[in-house]
């Protein structure tokens, strides 16, 4: 073959116009789909408001309560949601209705297809933040941070965890084997790891050993850790494992979860489902 | 147009899968438009155009908004307007994908397909499940096409009628293999040639079918009883050529 290109041959789109314009389409398909907007912003707002309203009492020490305590780390746990469950599910759906199957009929580069999803999971993900702050600081007055630097840790908390979160639910997408499974096995890690990283049993500190050990091999840990250091007075400490923020370890460990998620996406990732092969 | 014609299960979606570049093959060699569609890259993709056999997504989206967002891909799309016309889908254009009939379905599938103006079209069974009128319409807009396009198309059956009306060239595939290649008429012709003459203590096939009477005429010296003579239709040889090899 020679590369030659004909004179006033129009190039194909780049990819990452082409993912611009897939995020439009996503983002588009997403908030047509009634129910499915209604319940992904739901879930963690709902939980939030529930476990806030059962858990009552201030922490010793400080005048944090229950509620405020838990709004943080909720708030990590809806980043989960919205990254790692809703992509996970969305992917093995595509798989499943033949949208991967018409995208790999067309000359687009597959980066196209990821950029897409994650732009739309992240629009969605901030969204779904700003759900759950509104209903902290209406419903259980959290107060948010007036200092720059908070706000700094948050917009990298924030960014590496989705990041990371939303690098494994594309690599777990393929753990579904069709698109009726996918909700079902994409929210399972979900909960167990938004039990055993101190999200829904709070504080993280109170938690038995051995599943504290296990909740810290995982993202969600320390993002809900990095978001309780942004919302909360460092008089809470003595509730955390260690009584420090460890903002260090948060970043590395969430660094490392975006390289190993980006490794296993793309050793992982199918096109194809299994069924079909 | 060529028309791959065979029974359910003969190979004829594993055969275009792989002319696709979606399936692997086995072994052999597959030139598409002077590639190997299994290396191929998208420069290559961007000259092919591939209706799917059954979809389900873009439910949320309009024909519209469907159709101008695969026009994208392209370097040279055809304009998303004119395509929904073509496929006679304009009053639908702002009508969301899900709520389309399952014909309606197949022509935006087959607007998708050429938006990009591919040399080459592939259409996998598009007409599986329609009602008889709806199937007379599909091959209309079809041929349209063909009239068209200047793009050959690939095309994928199990109704012998079909690769009749519309394609230049059928080739029958059955059990993996290509068992006759020709044009409907050669076909036809294949069929006309034979014809099978039954009366009331034989039955034989001949290429000479009034010899044959003649001959019968003199041994009983007058009317042949229960004379009949057929001539085997296009289904027949169709039908023949697959029980002969299965």
């Amino acid at each position: 073959m020679t590369a030659t290109v004909q004179r006033g041959t129009p190039r194909r789109p780049s990819a990452l116009r082409l993912g611009a314009h897939r995020a439009t389409i996503e983002i588009k398909s997403f908030f047509r789909e009634r129910d499915a907007v209604v319940f992904t912003f739901a879930m963690p707002a709902v939980i939030l408001a529930l476990l806030g309203t059962i858990f009552d009492g201030v922490y010793p020490g400080s005048d944090v309560t229950s509620a405020q305590y838990l709004a943080p780390s909720m708030i990590a746990a809806g980043v989960a949601s919205t990254t790692f469950v809703n992509l996970g599910t969305g992917i093995a759906v595509d798989r499943d209705d033949g949208t991967l199957r018409r995208l790999r009929g067309v000359p687009m580069p597959p980066s196209a297809y990821f950029i897409g999803k994650i732009l739309m999971a992240l629009v969605v993900t901030v969204g779904e933040t700003v759900v759950l702050l509104g209903i902290a600081v209406a419903a259980f007055d959290l107060s948010l941070p007036t200092d720059p630097g908070r706000w700094l840790t948050f917009g990298w908390v924030f960014l590496l965890g989705a990041t990371a979160c939303a690098l494994t639910g594309i690599a777990a997408s393929g753990l579904a084997n069709s698109a009726r499974s996918a909700g079902a096995v994409m929210n399972l890690p979900y909960l167990v790891l938004a039990f055993i990283s101190g999200v829904f049993y709070t504080p993280v500190g109170q938690l038995p050993e051995p599943l504290r050990t296990v909740g810290s091999l995982f993202p969600l840990k320390w993002m809900a850790q990095g978001f309780r250091s942004v919302f909360l007075p460092d008089s809470i400490l003595t509730q955390e494992v260690v009584p420090s923020w460890e903002h260090g370890r948060i970043a590395l460990v969430l660094a490392a979860w975006c390289v190993g998620g980006m490794v296993l996406c793309l050793t992982t990732f199918r096109w194809r489902s299994r069924r079909s092969r | 147009m060529v028309a791959l014609l065979g029974p359910n299960g003969a190979g004829k979606t594993t055969t275009i899968e792989i002319l696709e570049g979606h399936r692997r093959r086995d072994a052999g060699e597959v030139s598409v438009l002077g590639h190997d569609p299994g290396r191929a890259d998208l420069d290559w993709r961007a000259r092919i155009g591939i209706v799917t056999q059954d979809g389900g997504d873009l439910g949320e989206l309009t024909v519209r908004e469907a159709v101008t967002h695969f026009a994208r891909y392209f370097p040279r799309p055809r304009d998303p307007e004119q395509v929904v016309e073509l496929v006679g889908l304009t009053e639908k254009a702002t009508a969301r994908v899900r709520t389309l009939s399952g014909g309606q379905r197949r022509r935006l599938d087959v607007a998708l397909g050429i938006v990009g103006r591919p040399h080459l079209l592939f259409l996998d069974e598009p007409t599986t499940g329609f009602d008889p009128q709806a199937r007379r319409r599909f091959w209309t807009l079809i041929r349209q096409l063909a009239g068209t396009g200047g793009s050959t198309i690939l095309l994928s059956t199990h109704y012998l009628q079909e690769a009749e009306a519309l394609a230049d060239r059928v080739a029958v595939i059955v059990g993996g293999r290509i068992v006759a290649d020709a044009t409907p008429e050669a076909l036809v012709g294949q069929a006309a040639a034979r014809a099978v003459v039954r009366w009331a203590d034989g039955r034989q096939e001949t290429d000479d079918p009034a010899a044959l009477v003649a001959a019968l005429t003199s041994r009983y010296g007058g009317t042949v009883p229960e004379l009949t003579v057929s001539r085997p239709s296009l289904e027949d040889v169709y039908l023949d050529l697959i029980a002969e090899v299965s």
